[in-house]
């Protein structure tokens, strides 16, 4: 029994990984989508995060800890700086900023020679493992389901629903906006940095446009009217490529598509049900 | 050497302005960030190039080729996409989403459609020489670009501000409701928008695709950084800011790249995107929007 879950891991290891990994991001993208914001940083800060914690251990043999509490400090510090001024202006700014911050951390990462330039950095040792990864969405996710259920998780959807009404009946806006986004922007570095140590190579191809479109697509797909939602929803769009594969080149195109026909004909994605509160 | 750098600053930042000029429209008439734009540009690039090479016409049939494909795309899509979301009264952020599904569909299929390899044009659309003015030498493509860009801004502004249609359009732009009671046919005014704004990108696509001599599908995702920034700074919705943002970008990028280092140059975009966003959200000649419920 144990020797073939053994197997099972082995065999499918990199993406028993990608499931809990992508489960986070779509986390970190739904923890904005719930305040009634649109960031499209997300693979930006996975990438920051990524990177940070990469170097640390790599040229500085920092340990793992210290490398994944600097991994999600210094998109955080990115979020706020780029994403600060647009929270008290309407939610396209929000959406512009991080696109833009996308591109940017792109070239930034294929002309830093430090950071391996276009080759990307190579033998990253291997930390965490399975047991982080799943152990960090966990927490997150019983985490999340609190939330959800308290006062906060209240406010977060009033906001959502009709912001003026929220602000009106003393709904603190810009600090709900703000705490999203650093938030956001912390899980999605913690994500880089365990996909990172997992992985042992890194380059700057993967926090593209593609990668944060596809993280957007797994809180869209699920929906984000629980936490458990866009969990599943990464689950699924995880494994789809590997039914995909006969589509070859034009694989990409469905997780596009994907979207298109979640906003257009499921607004509350494939798990609607709301979660029961408490607060 | 300054005034070389200037004239093509100055071409460049044409570009830009063109660019963003039909980004804004978009946005200033249908109150939707539509992200598909950058395909447009790319679009009317392939479509340059296609006329120029298969069909061997000259490149001023490629602009208008270009541009007319891009726009009737354009039209297509926000029919398709976009209709539906109006008619329910979507909120913005939902459009912005749809557009950003389209946009990767789109991408993907062109990549794996045409492929990811930079082309270029045949060499004879280059052959109309140079001019000297001292230092300073102007090539003739490079007149091409600032003249058709020059007259596509004109023309475009022109129509705006100064025609019935024009008259229509900004009424949509200003309150639908009210322009619908006053006869004016919203939908059909927001058809006219798209394929404009779709036809200014394919436009701006082969321009700069001529400047660049690089044509490939990601060149529209590149695009749209500055395309973002041009429309941050001069203010969203705003045509005077996003022409005068455009230039420049252009100018500042080229002067960048020609006196401190050219990775910087990709940089400038952002930063001045992000420096606006902090101190004058607004935009250059920023008019403070009230939000409403």
């Amino acid at each position: 029994m144990w020797e073939a879950l053994d197997d099972f891991y082995w065999t499918y290891q990199s993406l028993i990984h990608a499931i809990g990994v992508n489960g986070i991001l779509a986390l970190s993208v739904y923890v904005v989508l719930a305040v009634g914001q649109l960031s499209l940083g997300q693979a930006a800060f996975m990438g920051v995060g990524a990177y940070t914690g990469a170097l640390l251990t790599v040229k500085f043999g920092t340990p793992f800890a210290v490398s994944m509490i600097a991994a999600a400090a210094v998109p955080a510090l990115l979020a706020l700086v780029v994403g600060g001024p647009t929270l008290r202006l309407t939610g396209v700014y929000l959406a512009i900023a991080t696109i833009g911050l996308g591109e940017i951390t792109h070239i930034v990462l294929l002309n830093w020679d430090y950071a391996g330039g276009a080759l990307g950095l190579s033998g990253i040792p291997e930390r965490g493992g399975v047991w982080a990864i799943y152990g960090t969405l966990a927490v997150l996710l019983v985490g999340f389901t609190l939330v959800a259920r308290s006062r906060v998780g209240r406010a977060m959807e009033a906001m959502r629903e009709d912001e003026a009404a929220a602000g009106v009946m003393g709904v603190n806006l810009p600090r709900y906006r703000m705490t999203a986004l650093v938030v956001s922007a912390a899980m999605a570095g913690i994500a880089g940095c365990l996909s990172a140590h997992v992985s042992s190579f890194i380059g700057p191809g993967e926090y593209g446009f593609e990668s944060a479109v596809r993280i957007l697509s797994y809180a869209l797909l699920g929906g984000i009217g629980s936490p458990v939602a866009p969990v599943l929803g990464a689950a699924i769009l995880t494994l789809l490529p590997e039914v995909l594969r006969p589509l070859a080149d034009f694989r990409l195109m469905v997780n596009g598509l994907i979207i298109v026909l979640a906003v257009l004909f499921m607004p509350r994605g494939i798990l609607p049900w709301r979660i029961a509160r408490t607060g | 050497m300054l005034e070389q750098q200037l004239v093509n600053g100055v071409v460049l930042g044409a570009t830009y302005a063109l660019f963003a000029l039909g980004f804004t429209l978009m946005f200033g008439v249908m109150g939707v960030i539509n992200l598909t734009y950058g395909v447009y540009f790319a679009v009317g690039a392939f479509a340059a190039l296609w006329t120029t090479q298969a069909l061997g016409l000259p490149i001023a049939a490629a602009v208008v080729v270009g541009a007319l494909i891009a726009g009737v795309l354009a039209v297509a899509i926000d029919t398709l996409l976009l209709t539906r979301l109006r008619k329910a009264k979507a909120p913005e952020l939902a459009s912005l989403m749809v557009t950003l599904g389209a946009t990767l569909f789109l991408y993907a299929g062109m990549a794996a459609s045409l492929g990811t390899e930079i082309r270029r044009f045949p060499a004879a659309v280059f052959d109309g020489g140079a001019y000297s003015l001292g230092e300073v030498r102007v090539g003739a493509t490079q007149i091409l670009i600032f003249a058709a860009a020059l007259v596509l801004v004109v023309a475009l502004m022109a129509l705006v501000r100064g025609s019935r249609i024009g008259l229509a359009i900004r009424a949509v732009a200003e309150n639908p409701d009210a322009a619908a009671l006053m006869g004016i046919d919203g939908a059909l005014m927001l058809r006219v928008v798209s394929f404009l704004s779709g036809a200014i990108g394919g436009a701006a696509g082969v321009l700069v695709g001529l400047n660049f001599n690089a044509i490939q599908p990601f060149m529209g995702e590149h695009m749209m950084l500055r395309g973002f920034a041009v429309i941050i700074v001069g203010g969203l919705g705003d045509l005077r800011g996003a022409l005068l943002a455009g230039l420049l970008l252009g100018l500042a990028e080229v002067l960048t790249a020609a006196y401190l280092s050219s990775t910087l140059k990709d940089m400038i975009a952002f930063g001045l995107l992000v420096a606006t966003l902090w101190f004058r959200p607004m935009g250059l000649f920023g008019r403070a929007a009230a939000k409403r419920a």
